[in-house]
């Protein structure tokens, strides 16, 4: 009897209850062992991450061809069964009750600046929204969507830091930080600002000429010489 | 008399919301705020939400405040500016508002995509169901030492923090249990145990022993750690359940 790749595949989607890597199945390939069909095992033994990431293509598009109920969908760095939404109301009846309730506006705006800006201090996210946030941290990490990844030394009280989870990225269907909305535009505006406040600090010299202009409606709050 | 029970005014949860909605409301640009409309609208929105008996947060009058001060600083010709540090001369003093509304409007537009995205997940149901927890964690055991036992252990430590306290300065400090809870599990985070005892090594006073104590219970209620004790009445380990 001769297993396909691509079949193997499909079983592993089918028992995880989590997303899988490619370098997860590949480690699943390479320290399988049995007893009653060790020459297959071993076939599969050192299966390349190309092959894998190629099989799972296929049963993508094999699943979105046939007429099948579920679809594989890439999320959180990893590969998942999940059913197409069509058939959402019924197993929302089957399954909802268990589920968490969506999320307020003042979290999901949260975890919006802790997503991108993250590591990020809790007064940080507050200047950012202006109000306070410590309700909502407190229900975000009770629900695991974020969690303490550190402290800033630099600053006095060596605040805790936040980062997003696995399980933010999964709950919102994201594959990594980078597929986020407006991933690259809040991003780099934190950067700018970082080098326009630098600059700013060297120079405070005589340079800037008093009270030049104040209708202008520049972004840009340097002076011009 | 006045009812004492206050409205929590969702809508705008804070000032920011409340400008963002008077940019819209009024049509102007946010690059260009009239300063003096806005302060007018934002201060009638006020007295309204006060009138109303609705509970106006502390932000809400620091937010006046500063329009005020804005409003202030424009009327004055340009040479007479008055600044507070020289790296704000020759800046328009709208500039720091106008960039934090952006930034926030922003965040709030992303905010409603990742709603959007919740919304679409939501229909997406996963092989082995959903319930926002690992399976491993709902399965872990509440605990494997007794309530009893802990609050002895809890003792011992209590009857530590009284003699300490004698030599030590006092600090006006407030400690809350959801800080404790992250300060907890942040001294967990690259190790899978520790000593009872430890998560109190560094509380200065009885009101921090306290708080601490009542964050890893907690943390036991939430599943998130376990505690056990190898020996009867030895030293008793917390543990992360993963």
């Amino acid at each position: 009897m001769t297993l396909e790749l691509k079949r193997i595949i499909e079983a592993m989607l089918f028992a995880a209850e989590r997303p899988l890597s490619v370098q997860e199945m590949r480690t699943l390939f390479a320290e399988a062992t049995d007893e009653e069909q060790p020459a297959t095992v071993e076939a599969f033994r050192h299966v390349r991450e190309a092959q894998i990431a190629t099989a799972l293509e296929e049963l993508k598009l094999e699943w979105e061809t046939q007429p099948r109920a579920f679809q594989l969908i890439e999320v959180a760095g990893g590969w998942r069964l999940v059913s197409r939404s069509e058939y959402a109301p019924w197993l929302k009846k089957l399954l909802d009750e268990a589920r968490p309730h969506r999320l307020s506006q003042p979290a999901l705006e949260t975890l919006s600046i802790i997503a991108l800006r993250q590591p990020i201090s809790r007064a940080d996210i507050a200047a950012i929204r202006g109000v306070e946030v410590d309700g909502v941290i407190k229900t975000l990490l009770e629900r695991d969507l974020i969690t303490v990844v550190g402290r800033n030394e630099k600053v006095p009280g060596k605040p805790l830091l936040y980062g997003t989870t696995q399980r933010f990225l999964e709950h919102f269907g994201l594959r990594s930080l980078d597929d986020m909305p407006k991933a690259d535009e809040l991003r780099q505006q934190a950067a700018a600002l970082r080098t326009a406040e630098e600059q700013t600090v060297r120079s405070q010299e005589p340079s800037a000429e008093p009270g030049k202009t104040y209708e202008g409606k520049t972004q840009n709050p340097t002076p011009t010489d | 008399m006045e009812s004492d029970y206050k409205v929590k005014l969702e809508v705008f949860e804070g000032p920011l919301d409340l400008l963002l909605y008077l940019i819209k409301k009024e049509e102007v640009d946010i690059y260009d705020i009239p300063i003096e409309r806005i302060t007018n609208q934002y201060m009638e929105y006020l007295s309204l939400m006060q009138l109303l008996n609705l509970e106006v947060a502390g932000e809400f009058l620091v937010m006046a405040a500063t329009l005020m001060y804005i409003k202030s600083r424009m009327l004055l010709p340009a040479d007479q500016q008055v600044t507070d540090t020289e790296a704000d001369e020759g800046e328009d003093p709208r500039w720091e508002l106008i960039r934090q509304l952006i930034e926030y409007k922003k965040f709030k537009e992303t905010a409603l995509q990742l709603a959007r995205r919740e919304a679409e997940q939501a229909n997406l149901f996963p092989r082995a169901g959903d319930s926002g927890l690992p399976v491993d964690r709902k399965q872990a055991p509440l605990a494997e030492v007794s309530i009893f036992e802990l609050i002895a252990a809890f003792h011992e430590v209590l009857k530590k923090a009284g003699a300490r306290e004698d030599f030590r300065e006092i600090y006006e400090e407030r400690f809350t249990v959801s800080d404790k809870i992250e300060e907890i599990l942040y001294s967990l985070r690259d190790r899978t145990e520790i000593r009872f005892g430890e998560l109190f090594a560094e509380s200065a006073s009885r009101a921090e022993v306290v708080v601490t104590f009542l964050a890893l219970l907690e943390l036991i209620r939430l599943k998130r750690l376990r505690v056990r004790q190898p020996e009867p009445f030895g030293e008793i380990y917390v543990i992360k359940v993963p």
